[in-house]
């Protein structure tokens, strides 16, 4: 069997075996508590509709999926995939407190805890950010918010700056680049942010972020993006400078790494999996 | 002091081949000395191994796994819940392999901001070997000057500024790891996506049971242009604790949020006269770090906001020697204690901030109620509390009722939706009370989780999950432990 969110990232670790039966995991914010600054939220809920909960009390969970109006946030953590603002906030497994999942057996279990600092026991919740379900169908979510920022700016500048901007600037929302034009998102209080785009000089200007080619992804260590990127033609890629990610048109939205796993480290995922789910139940042929 | 033990133990012979004498250590004084670590447990080493390269932790590993000995592996041995104690059967106890040798940067990439880094290296030094590029190494707990990058990555350590910045675990980037059957794999990396599962992510924080890391990729982390430090006063702990929920709740997040008792503020500024208000019921440093605009605005609400709460001294940090003694306060909260009782029993658990008053109030109360005297030094930002109970093991029944406070401090904190520990880990002193905060079927699935990396239960075997999880084992705890 398999759980399906929005269908946005399908195609990811492989086809699902025909005969597989296809669910739906349930949806709604169960409790959102701004004091505490966690979310408990069901995994079938879009990532719009998280949003849309949190923004009254101005709070945020920087999931960021291409689609929010389609992602759920089950599927963007089974994926693993972080979005445009990754520099500043970090990936989106360093978002989840807590999960609670259908094991293959039909139990229900709990990895983690809803508090902010924990180091109980083995942290399962990791592993189970990008495994692509294949280890329990995730049901329920906690989620730790951040504080909206209060003044969000994209500029957009010339190809030449994307080396030297991301140590110019402090802890950017996001630094991005596509061989002929360098975007960058300022975040934070309006007049650090006013003063850090009049510090980029006359060259940039009030943009929106650009617009990613595909659903294909690279990903490379981050000394190697300027590398990379200049051998691509201009504007037929997006990357992350600083983290990383190159977004590239691709037919099928497969993960495309620069780093092949270390054959060791398959060995211990093909244990994990065995130990989890015996009979090749969950997600059968998908692999992360 | 040599022993009849090399000849007698022919994995002492083997290991003594493969490392030299001088690095494998088998006489009663050193078995004895590395039986313990910062916690109160007592254990007993069976041989303790000093490896220095990658190659030697293997040969090691894969001695001992040819002579069905348990391993053990030790940082610097400041861990507090007896993770890095050896306990076995008299006649194998386990191997204990200190990796505290292995103490090389071995590079940094300053553009990239990351460094790799042997286990060793102190998590101190660390950051100031890269302080002259304007980096360093964001997690920083108390214990820095003394605990080792391998220890942080086994307990996925924590500190004050990982409020802000995240635990150990959001800035290690990649492992190599010896693994039980003595091969080296490469956990992670150093892209951001890497293919599989993030068994990185399990591997951090996994207490010593999944395999031995030789090297850490690490994230360094850019020192922020601007920092604001504030030393603020109440006249009450629950003034203290509302404002540290006010603060959160107003979405401010700041670099650290500490809080720290009278008594603790007294005896730490005894130690070094920093300014502390010793007539305030409790104490909160706060800091703001960042843009100037940003910091300026936080650092003005939150004394607003401690005003409101009826805060009645508020000081920012005029340079950075006064924030620096601030600090060497706080971060010296422990060994102050030693002034003042001769024993303290450092406790680590985690309650919702909205909690804060409400658990503060009952710790004083219970611990009064067990005739025990407290001090409270904590994390506030995070909920992660740090009470200490005072007494003097010479005198007879402290210790038990120590333990009977600790054993309810611990409940009172899971019933209030907290958890077992924000940072100590679980090592042997909370193993058997993870059945208060997990079910069999978390249990079992954490045990899953452990034999896919260490199939044979090799490394610590009886650390972090209780006997139950798993069938038939024998469970050995020498005689008297706290557990």
């Amino acid at each position: 069997m398999a759980v399906a969110g929005g269908r946005t990232m399908w195609e990811v670790g492989g086809s699902l075996d025909a005969g597989a039966r296809v669910v739906d995991a349930p949806a709604g914010v169960v409790e959102h508590r701004p004091a505490e600054m966690i979310v408990r939220v069901l995994a079938g809920t879009t990532v719009e509709a998280l949003d849309a909960a949190l923004a009254p009390s101005g709070q945020m969970v920087p999931l960021d999926p291409v689609e929010p109006e389609r992602a759920t946030v089950g599927g963007v953590l089974s994926v693993g995939r972080s979005g445009l603002r990754r520099l500043r906030y970090g990936p989106v497994r360093d978002f989840v407190l807590e999960a609670r999942y259908v094991s293959a057996a039909g139990e229900l279990v709990r990895a983690g805890a809803p508090v902010v600092k924990n180091v109980s026991g083995f942290d399962l919740v990791r592993v189970l950010v990008g495994s692509l379900g294949t280890l329990g169908c995730l049901g329920e979510l906690v989620l730790r918010t951040v504080p909206r920022p209060e003044a969000s700016e994209w500029w957009r500048g010339p190809g030449e700056a994307a080396a030297g901007v991301l140590s110019a600037l402090y802890r950017p929302g996001s630094v991005l680049w596509d061989n002929d034009s360098t975007w960058v998102l300022l975040e934070g209080h309006p007049d650090d942010v006013t003063h850090q785009s009049a510090g980029l000089g006359p060259a940039w200007e009030r943009s929106g972020p650009p617009t990613p080619p595909g659903v294909g992804r690279m990903s490379v260590p981050p000394a190697e993006v300027l590398p990379v990127g200049c051998r691509l033609p201009p504007g037929s890629f997006v990357a992350e400078v600083g983290v990383g990610v190159l977004h590239v048109g691709e037919a099928a939205a497969t993960l495309i790494t620069g780093s092949r796993p270390d054959p060791g480290a398959d060995g211990i995922g093909q244990r994990l999996k065995a130990g989890f789910d015996p009979a090749g139940r969950l997600n059968p042929g998908r692999r992360p | 002091m040599t022993s009849r033990a090399a000849l007698d133990d022919p994995l002492a012979a083997e290991l003594t081949a493969a490392l030299g004498p001088e690095r494998v250590r088998y006489g009663p004084l050193e078995r004895a000395l590395y039986g313990r670590d910062a916690s109160v447990i007592e254990g007993y080493a069976g041989v303790v191994c000093f490896p220095e390269s990658t190659a030697e932790v293997q040969a090691v590993v894969k001695a001992a796994a040819r002579h069905g000995r348990a391993i053990v592996p030790r940082g610097a041995g400041t861990g507090l819940a007896g993770g890095a104690v050896p306990v076995g059967e008299k006649g194998c106890e386990p191997v204990v392999v200190v990796t505290m040798r292995m103490r090389r940067i071995r590079e940094v990439d300053v553009a990239s901001r990351t460094a790799w880094v042997e286990p060793g290296v102190l998590n101190l030094d660390l950051t100031r070997a890269v302080s002259a590029h304007g980096l360093h190494f964001a997690p920083d707990p108390s214990s820095q000057q003394a605990c080792s990058i391998g220890g942080n990555v086994a307990n996925n350590s924590g500190g004050p500024h990982c409020l802000l910045y995240g635990v150990t675990s959001a800035h290690v980037l990649a492992v190599e790891v010896v693994m039980s059957d003595g091969e080296v794999v490469v956990l992670g990396g150093l892209d951001p996506e890497p293919a599989g599962y993030d068994l990185r992510g399990a591997f951090v924080g996994s207490e010593g049971t999944m395999g031995i890391a030789t090297a850490v990729a690490v994230r360094l982390t850019p020192l922020p242009p601007v920092v604001r430090t504030l030393l603020i006063g109440f006249p009450t702990v629950e003034a203290a604790a509302e404002t540290v929920s006010a603060v959160i709740a107003a979405g401010i997040v700041p670099a650290a949020l500490e809080m720290m008792d009278a008594r603790i503020t007294a005896a730490v500024e005894e130690f070094v006269h920093a300014g502390f208000p010793i007539g305030a019921a409790a104490v909160l440093i706060v800091e703001l770090d960042g843009l100037e605009a940003g910091v300026a605005s936080s650092a003005e609400r939150v004394a607003a906001l401690a005003r409101r709460q009826g805060a009645d001294f508020v000081r920012v940090a005029a340079t950075a020697s006064e924030r620096d003694l601030w600090w060497k306060g706080r971060k010296s909260a422990f060994g102050a204690v030693a002034r003042v009782a001769p024993d303290y029993y450092l406790h680590d658990t985690v309650v919702p901030r909205t909690r804060l008053a409400e658990i503060l109030a009952r710790v004083y109360e219970l611990a009064d109620r067990h005739g025990i005297g407290v001090m409270n030094v904590f994390h506030a930002g995070d909920g992660n509390l740090h009470p200490l109970f005072l007494f003097d093991r010479r005198r007879p029944g402290d210790m038990e009722r120590v333990k009977a406070a600790g054993d309810e401090l611990i409940r009172i904190c899971i019933d209030a939706g907290g958890v077992l520990s924000g940072e100590h880990g679980i090592g042997l002193e909370k193993r058997d009370h993870m059945p208060l905060l997990f079910g069999p079927a978390d249990l079992a699935a954490q045990e899953d989780l452990r034999r896919a990396f260490d199939p044979v239960r090799l490394f610590n075997p009886d650390k972090v999950l209780p006997s139950g999880s798993r069938c038939g084992d024998l469970q050995s705890v020498p005689e008297g432990v706290w557990v």
